[in-house]
């Protein structure tokens, strides 16, 4: 098995030009069955257009997905986050509506989001019961906490400054374009101008050995849950301001799958160890460009599954190379 | 010896508690209609826990099961109601594709040593989309094979019905009972989800293992589809949504444990029927809202997962 993800590893192309391409390639299959693609105007001092779509729609899973490229990296999973989503929204929505002013609103969520990360990272870091499993306890509860929280409805609230998360703009770019762009560039920062990526990527590749050597694993890890639901947090804060309300059944729903598809694109082995956040968001935009290019060309929304199906398929057959696999298998029987 | 059946000893401590609990508050849990409708309401979770739990036990996961449950509704609605097929014929048709679905993830897990959740997530998105592509309407069936079989129960003593499915479910568990602790399959799982490598230099075949494996889950999945479109009488792409995380509740509950290697097929059944308790006293209490029923059960999940971790490290500790 080792010598098999040796084999994966050896890549002979640059990092990241498979991605790359197949962005493009996906734009430009969206750009044959719908030909004003690329047109982008500006109006309203925003700029609009379908490949300003794509990056607006593509932001809630681009921001999750930088959170759970961290998860991944430490061969851990996370997937609470849908769960997560709906929490923070509806608190959030909750308190707006009571009337709180947005800042608390704002900070209340983050808060959740953090106190749901940090559960999370106590139950894989002290418990040591199996990530997948560990949140998946908060994926079945969640919801029912955020069913909790906003008492069963659907929460609307009437907060411009609180909607314009989801739909102001900034710089001409929509809000939660700026927002996934900020959140890229801050964890870029803390990750790659510390330690701290080195110590998640060591976390990953062996636990035992990276504690032994003197680091904190068990910090990193719910450093890292904590970081996780938080982006999960912000996410759903856009969700929520987008329809002006809290959807504690459908907030979010579905998101964690297309989060750690987002990362699987992006080439973060789901082994641990290195990791690339810029990746993960290209892997977020073609998801994204995938959807937008399904709903332009006509067919229903449904196909979109069928579609993200076969491709974590294929990139998961591309990451274990089919050759080395037929190879290793032929060694095993000769 | 003991340490062994803890989990499950500890399953059913909880279900008597709670039913007990329930009979306390509400006296006709004691009736035979509560009972029958409890094995009713739950029947295709149990049918799908019982391949669940193989997978479990081999140290796997089945992500597609709820799909594989709303593709068999899908897929007999439409054929029987809009191109006139014989309900059997069709019954028979879909378990054969399902078998095949399962063998399908079972021979990528295996070959690719892919992580089985991520093929299995594929698999869910395949057999959901496939959903869709058939229709995206609820098409109500109303063959007449569907009217003979629900019609079919046995009459116990007090007004209480034991249905057809109920009887499907039980027999399922029953053959699971077999099959897992009295077959060459049922210990190559078990070696299997104790040690793989060990169990692969014992001489367990670990591929045809795993396919069959796999192919057993969406086989019992097909099977609770059909179970679920007898209960519904209808087929609808979005039903069974969640199915997967009930299902693995139940078995988790039912103290199998997630790392495989280590469980039992009856634990898997009290742990449906906890879920059906719980779901059960939330309708008989009315005031509370459904979405306790989603708390009750992780908190649950999260107890025996803890009490899991404690158990095995004891025995760690006690080696």
């Amino acid at each position: 098995m080792s010598g098999m993800m040796q084999v994966s590893s050896a890549r002979t192309l640059p990092k990241g030009l498979p991605q790359l391409a197949a962005l493009l390639v996906v734009l430009l299959v969206n750009w044959l069955v719908f030909r004003d693609f690329f047109a982008v105007r500006l109006q309203d001092g925003r700029l609009f257009g379908s490949l300003i779509d794509v990056l607006n729609r593509g932001a809630p899973v681009a921001i999750l997905a930088l959170g759970m490229t961290l998860v991944i990296a430490t061969r851990g999973i996370d997937l609470s986050v849908g769960a997560v989503m709906a929490i923070a929204g509806a608190t959030a929505a909750t308190l707006t509506a009571q009337g709180y002013p947005l800042p608390a609103a704002l900070a209340a969520a983050a808060g959740v989001g953090l106190a749901c990360g940090l559960w999370n990272g106590i139950l894989v870091a002290i418990l040591e019961i199996q990530p997948f499993v560990a949140t998946l306890i908060l994926m079945v509860a969640g919801r029912g906490f955020a069913q909790l929280i906003a008492e069963g409805q659907i929460i609307t609230f009437v907060s411009e400054g609180f909607a314009a998360i989801g739909g102001g703009s900034f710089l001409m770019l929509p809000m939660p374009v700026v927002i996934a762009l900020a959140m890229l560039i801050v964890t870029h920062f803390v990750i790659r101008y510390t330690a701290l990526g080195l110590f998640i990527e060591a976390t990953g590749a062996n636990v035992r050995s990276s504690a032994y050597a003197g680091i904190g694993t068990k910090v990193v890890t719910i450093a890292v849950y904590m970081w996780c639901s938080l982006c999960a947090a912000i996410a759903g804060l856009i969700v929520t301001a987008d329809i002006r309300g809290a959807d504690a059944n459908n907030a979010g729903l579905w998101l964690e799958l297309d989060a750690i598809l987002a990362v699987v694109v992006g080439g973060t082995s789901l082994f641990g160890g290195r990791f690339s956040l810029g990746l993960s968001v290209v892997g977020a935009l073609i998801i994204q460009a995938m959807n937008t290019g399904i709903l332009l060309s006509g067919f229903p929304p449904e196909y979109n599954l069928i579609v993200k199906a076969i491709v974590v398929l294929a990139v998961l057959l591309a990451q274990t190379p089919v050759l080395s696999g037929l190879r290793f298998i032929w060694r095993a029987k000769a | 010896m003991m340490r062994r059946h803890l989990p499950v000893l500890i399953t059913l401590a909880v279900f008597i508690a709670g039913y007990l609990i329930c009979l306390a508050q509400f006296p006709s849990f004691a009736s035979t209609r509560v009972i029958g409708n409890l094995l009713t309401d739950n029947a295709f979770l149990g049918i799908v826990a019982v391949g669940m739990t193989f997978v479990i036990l081999s140290g796997g996961i089945d992500l597609s099961v709820g799909s594989v449950i709303a593709f068999t509704g899908v897929f007999l609605a439409v054929s029987i109601e809009r191109y006139g097929l014989n309900p059997y014929l069709a019954f028979v048709l879909i378990m054969g594709l399902a078998a095949l679905f399962g063998a399908g993830m079972g021979f990528l897990i295996h070959t690719f040593q892919i992580p089985a959740f991520i093929v299995t997530l594929a698999g869910m998105f395949l057999a959901r989309g496939m959903c869709f592509v058939l229709t995206t309407d609820s098409i109500p069936i109303n063959a007449p094979a569907y009217g003979q079989i629900t019609e079919i129960a046995l009459r116990l003593p007090g007004g209480g019905r034991l249905t057809f499915i109920a009887l499907i479910m039980l027999a399922v568990f029953g053959l699971g009972i077999v099959l897992a602790h009295f077959t060459r399959f049922g210990a190559d799982v078990y070696a299997l989800g104790g040690n793989r490598t060990s169990a692969e230099l014992m001489g367990v075949p670990v591929g045809k293992t795993t396919v069959r494996i796999y192919m057993l889950s969406s086989f019992l999945a097909a099977l609770a589809g059909i179970v679920f479109s007898f209960y519904t009488s209808a087929g609808y792409s979005l039903a069974a949504t969640g199915v997967e995380l009930d299902t693995i509740a139940a078995v988790v509950i039912g103290g199998t444990l997630l790392t495989g290697g280590s469980g039992t097929i009856i634990g898997t059944l009290i742990g449906v029927l906890i879920q059906g308790l719980i779901q059960t006293y939330i309708t008989f209490e009315g005031t509370l809202s459904s979405w306790w029923t989603k708390i009750a059960i992780g908190a649950l999940l999260f107890a025996f997962i803890v009490l899991q971790r404690g158990l095995s490290a004891a025995s760690i500790r006690a080696r």
